[in-house]
């Protein structure tokens, strides 16, 4: 879980950088009608997760190399049908608040197997590729006159967004998950004096988060998505006063 | 013009949607060159520079010298306030990138005139005159052949407007690079200029600033009568 929230506070600070907070809220959405095609098909959830979420990422990817004006309003309307369609799928009331909020489960070995190196690949890329993600989300155009593909670069951000959204979707559900990624980047962006710290604080916020959220859940026998986010709300409404 | 080519467009035309943007533009650029790019609100000026860089799709051809190395300073940075990243950082994100040495910041920050102090302000937090020197700075990274300049249109005084006009003249004596630059002010293309382009979604004139700037060609490019005094430049 720790490796988990580290990719998701890395990640995090990219969406902010790249301005798609709410998209990338929303584009968590998505995941539900994969969660419920799968609970049909019977097979595991994740997987149905993981296939409309990469789906997903193409779609984005393919709406914004357009440049259309009315991409964001396109994503909105993708994502909440997406939440309407999932919630008609699912067919288990228990399960559909499963896939929205994330379960007090543990992961299983064939999670942890895949899951793992998933998260320790995501971390690494977004470390390798942090200068050149950064500068084509300040600016495209500076970013190609000095040799970056920035539509490759586009779509290599989004499906490591995905890949984190589907690490975490188990625990967190495709609501918090999103959560994860933009609460601790943005308790880091009022506290963080330069762009290292800013990786280092969200990344700490949230791998913090998951771990106070997961012990309170534990104690209290309450749900292990909202423990965590709550946990890093509050400390969102601390950082606002260290806000410059 | 002696010097050989170092931008050939022939033909260029931008589109969105059904809009023409710029339409049959065709020009060459020598190599060593100063070329000023005017023309009024929506005249396609910034279109074309993002044309030239490949950024936008459009039809005709766009073609540079083989290997030249671009520096483009945009009008500005579409950034929060708060954004995390200091100076250092955003010139450190190109030299990496570049795998240039450390040593080429401080190189960089003095041909603009910007002091190291400034390295760990965030960017939000530069005046609107050494934001644009930080990013005419991140363009001279890599030694570029051509700089592509894009006039801010706020933030930026006058008197700091005209140094950084003379520090891109002082780039261009002493290293030869190519400048393109986009401009309001027809006293900065008279004075630093060898060519001008009037742009008004088609090529309105193209020539030296003396024997293509005259009245008729203002009128036709700004609609009304604007009456130029050089007088105080001479």
């Amino acid at each position: 879980m720790s490796l988990v929230a580290a990719a998701s506070g890395l990640i995090g600070v990219f969406a902010l950088t790249r301005r798609m907070t709410l998209a990338a809220d929303a584009i968590s959405h998505i995941a539900l009608p994969g969660i419920g095609i799968a609970l049909l098909l019977k097979i595991d959830p994740v997987i149905g997760a993981a296939v409309m979420l990469v789906a997903g990422a193409f779609v984005v990817w393919a709406l914004e190399k357009k440049t259309k004006i009315s991409t964001e309003a396109v994503i909105g309307i993708l994502f909440t049908a997406s939440l309407a369609i999932g919630s008609i799928i699912i067919p288990v009331e228990e399960d559909l608040l499963d896939a929205l909020f994330g379960e007090a489960a543990i992961f299983n070995s064939l999670e942890l197997a895949l899951g793992i190196p998933l998260a320790i690949i995501i971390i690494f890329l977004v470390l390798k590729y942090k200068d050149k993600f950064t500068l084509s989300f300040i600016s495209p155009d500076i970013a190609r006159t000095s040799g970056l593909s920035v539509s490759k670069l586009d779509l290599l951000y989004l499906l490591l967004f995905v890949g984190t959204i589907v690490l975490g979707l188990k625990f967190l559900g495709a609501l918090l998950m999103g959560s994860l990624i933009i609460v601790p980047a943005a308790v880091s962006r009022n506290i963080a004096r330069s762009f290292s710290s800013d990786l280092l604080i969200s990344l700490l916020v949230a791998v913090f988060s998951a771990f106070v959220g997961f012990v309170v859940a534990a104690h209290y026998g309450i749900a292990t998505g909202p423990a965590i986010i709550m946990v890093a709300a509050g400390l969102f409404f601390v950082s606002v006063f260290f806000s410059e | 013009m002696d010097k050989p080519a170092i931008l050939t467009v022939e033909k260029l035309r931008v589109s969105f949607d059904h809009n023409v943007i710029l339409s049959d533009l065709s020009f060459t650029v020598s190599r060593g060159g100063t070329v000023a790019i005017i023309g009024p609100n929506g005249a396609g000026k910034t279109a074309l520079f993002r044309s030239l860089i490949g950024s936008i799709p459009h039809k005709g051809s766009v073609t540079w010298a083989p290997g030249v190395r671009i520096g483009y300073v945009p009008q500005k940075l579409g950034i929060d306030r708060n954004l995390s990243v200091t100076l250092r950082d955003f010139l450190s994100f190109k030299r990496s990138i570049l795998h240039l040495p450390e040593l080429v910041i401080p190189e960089v920050l003095r041909y603009v005139h910007l002091g190291e102090d400034k390295l760990n302000v965030p960017l939000g937090g530069l005046s609107g005159g050494d934001l644009q020197r930080a990013l005419v700075a991140l363009a001279l990274i890599g030694n570029p052949d051509v700089l592509l300049f894009d006039e801010p249109t706020a933030g930026v005084d006058l008197p700091g407007e005209e140094r950084i006009y003379h520090t891109l003249h002082e780039l261009q004596d002493r290293y030869g690079i190519t400048l393109i630059f986009i401009s309001h002010d027809l006293n900065l293309v008279y004075r630093y200029a060898d060519t001008v382009i009037c742009l008004n979604r088609s090529l309105v004139c193209f020539g030296s600033p003396e024997e293509t700037l005259n009245e008729d060609v203002l009128d036709k490019l700004y609609g009304s009568k604007i009456h130029h005094h050089l007088h105080q430049h001479e």
